[in-house]
């Protein structure tokens, strides 16, 4: 496909999932009203400046957020299954957002423990992983790996410490949940900075997906570039799971989607996967919230249930 | 531009490649490098690529030591054909050929048109051009072989290092990349080939790397004899002449 097709495209449906976002939920707007109520006037401002533009905003972020760091994990991997969460910073912070929950601190401490979790286990995966220098993009891997299944056992272990009461609190923190999101204006300027800065580098991006030796022989330093895609992507997903917990298959799907579409060359992939990821996470979204209305579900199950049959159609075409 | 190997030592996994060893590849030339599997052929193109480090010694591209030049400098004026690139390029295969530009690239934002058509030529000059579409992982191993080549004259490097630049390849497009090589103008080439037939035909040079870490450099015609080939790959030859021309025939 013409990528500039696809980003219009994209770009359009955009501003529809947005709009279609506004206009639904527990109590459905005209989108005559939505708009009153975003120029302030009418009945529904509250609810639609203090509760759905927030959570529509988040959900547009985080989605944009998961896919470039996505798209950056595996540019920098080599690897077409990395996904935000590979290197263990999901890990970190899950572990690091229960352990608040089950001691009962408050909202605040619960959003520190996390983070703090997350730079801990960046910290110790960059360590580790980058020790002998950037040769060997396995022992990153594999030291991410190895720091997911230790968080996974520790968060496993403070599942079942939890009162009954406690535990559906963390099960839609670990699922992904957008009905509490956390720094919402940092969440949009790591991803308006970052994919502007992406999309300049997007040469390097093309040619690290060359080789190592390759990338090096065409005059990339390609160590200085590993470290800085490590820490770009780490910052992207500490910013999403502030936002929405750990929602999962966004950044795995998104980049490979645009990709099956025939977009390969990064200056159109990190834009278009901007806007797809954050397309579809708005609709998941949406779906979570008024589906089973006025229950509210985890966004994740929905980005996984909408997510494997566009993509396995997509697989399946190409074959 | 001359490329420079001044009193290189080279070691990989405790072996020994080379000791002491300098030569000097002058432009016009054709340099090959012939041994036996693992004695540490492609180890040394890397280090002349300056993308495997020395024990001792130094490369030099031009004037200036290679170790002391920034990536991008070195990748304008020296151009590397791997052997393996355990890369995982999703575009196409004009895509492909154009990452050879990168070293030259002025725009912040994709290339120019003049990139556009060096890399067009490229692929004109491989037969490339009704495959330029294509996603490159869906071509043939000689395919994918002959469009890294295609990227390599993109690159337009005045030093070109080639590991075995005809594998994979027909004999028809063996002749064809040999003779393209070897119509470059002012150009130092230096390849690793295992083909005793192309070495004769395209090299001037040879540097020959024995297996206990020995290696011997000089002019093609005296290196090429059956006694330092036969010690060179440890088997007996044949030495046969085809209508004037020398081929090496393995031995039984």
């Amino acid at each position: 496909m013409n990528p500039r097709w696809l980003f219009l495209s994209l770009l359009f449906a955009a501003a529809l999932s947005v709009g279609g976002a506004l206009v639904s939920g527990a109590l459905p707007l005209a989108l005559g009203d939505v708009w009153q109520g975003l120029l302030g006037q009418g009945e529904a401002v509250q609810v639609v400046r203090e509760l759905r533009l927030p959570r529509v905003l988040a959900a547009f972020a985080c989605g944009g957020l998961l896919s470039l760091a996505g798209v950056l994990l595996q540019s920098l991997l080599r690897n077409p299954l990395a996904d935000p969460y590979i290197l263990g910073v999901s890990g970190g912070a899950a572990v690091g957002a229960l352990a608040a929950m089950l001691l009962g601190a408050g909202l605040l401490a619960e959003q520190g423990t996390s983070l703090g979790g997350a730079l801990l286990a960046i910290l110790v995966v960059f360590g580790l992983g980058f020790r002998h220098g950037e040769r060997n993009l396995y022992r990153l891997l594999l030291t991410g790996v190895v720091l997911s299944a230790g968080c996974g056992a520790l968060v496993s272990l403070l599942l079942t410490l939890a009162q009954a009461e406690q535990v559906k609190g963390m099960l839609f923190w670990l699922m992904g949940d957008l009905s509490q999101p956390q720094g919402l204006g940092a969440a949009w300027l790591v991803l308006f900075a970052v994919s502007v800065a992406a999309t300049l580098a997007a040469g390097g991006l093309d040619v690290l997906a060359g080789g190592r030796d390759k990338a090096a022989a065409l005059g990339l330093a390609v160590g200085r570039w590993q470290a800085a895609l490590y820490f770009a992507a780490a910052l992207l997903t500490v910013a999403a799971l502030q936002l929405g917990g750990s929602i999962g298959f966004v950044g795995l799907l998104v980049p490979h989607a645009i990709r099956l579409l025939g977009v390969t060359a990064h200056r159109w992939l990190i834009p278009c996967a901007v806007l797809l990821g954050g397309s579809f996470l708005v609709l998941a979204d949406m779906l979570a919230r008024t589906l089973w209305s006025p229950l509210q579900l985890p966004v994740g199950i929905f980005t996984a249930l909408l997510g494997v049959p566009v993509l396995l159609w997509l697989l399946g075409r190409r074959a | 531009m001359r490329l420079e190997a001044c009193n290189l030592t080279v070691s990989i996994g405790g072996k020994t490649v080379c000791r002491d060893l300098s030569f000097a590849v002058q432009p016009g030339q054709c340099w090959g490098v012939l041994g036996q599997n693992g004695a540490g052929k492609s180890t040394l193109l890397r280090t002349l690529a300056g993308l495997y480090a020395p024990d001792a010694g130094e490369v030099r591209c031009g004037e200036a030591a290679i170790s002391a030049m920034p990536r991008r400098d070195l990748a304008q004026q020296l151009g590397v054909l791997l052997q393996n690139e355990g890369g995982e390029f999703w575009g196409t295969v004009q895509d492909y050929v154009l990452l050879g530009r990168f070293p030259h690239r002025r725009a912040l934002f994709g290339y120019s048109a003049e990139d556009e058509a060096i890399a067009q030529q490229a692929l004109a000059a491989m037969e490339l051009t009704a495959l330029a579409q294509r996603p490159l992982n869906q071509l043939s191993g000689g395919e994918r072989q002959r469009a890294s080549i295609a990227q390599l004259l993109a690159q337009q490097a005045h030093c070109l290092l080639l590991d075995e630049p005809l594998q994979h390849l027909d004999l028809r497009h063996q002749a064809q990349v040999m003779k393209l090589l070897s119509g470059l103008q002012e150009r130092a080439v230096l390849m690793v080939l295992h083909d005793l037939l192309w070495a004769q035909r395209n090299c001037d040079h040879l540097l020959l790397l024995f297996p206990d870490g020995r290696a011997l450099t000089g002019p093609a015609a005296e290196l090429l004899t059956r006694e330092h080939l036969e010690t060179l790959y440890q088997c007996r030859l044949r030495e046969v002449a085809v209508e004037g021309e020398r081929c090496f025939l393995p031995g039984v």
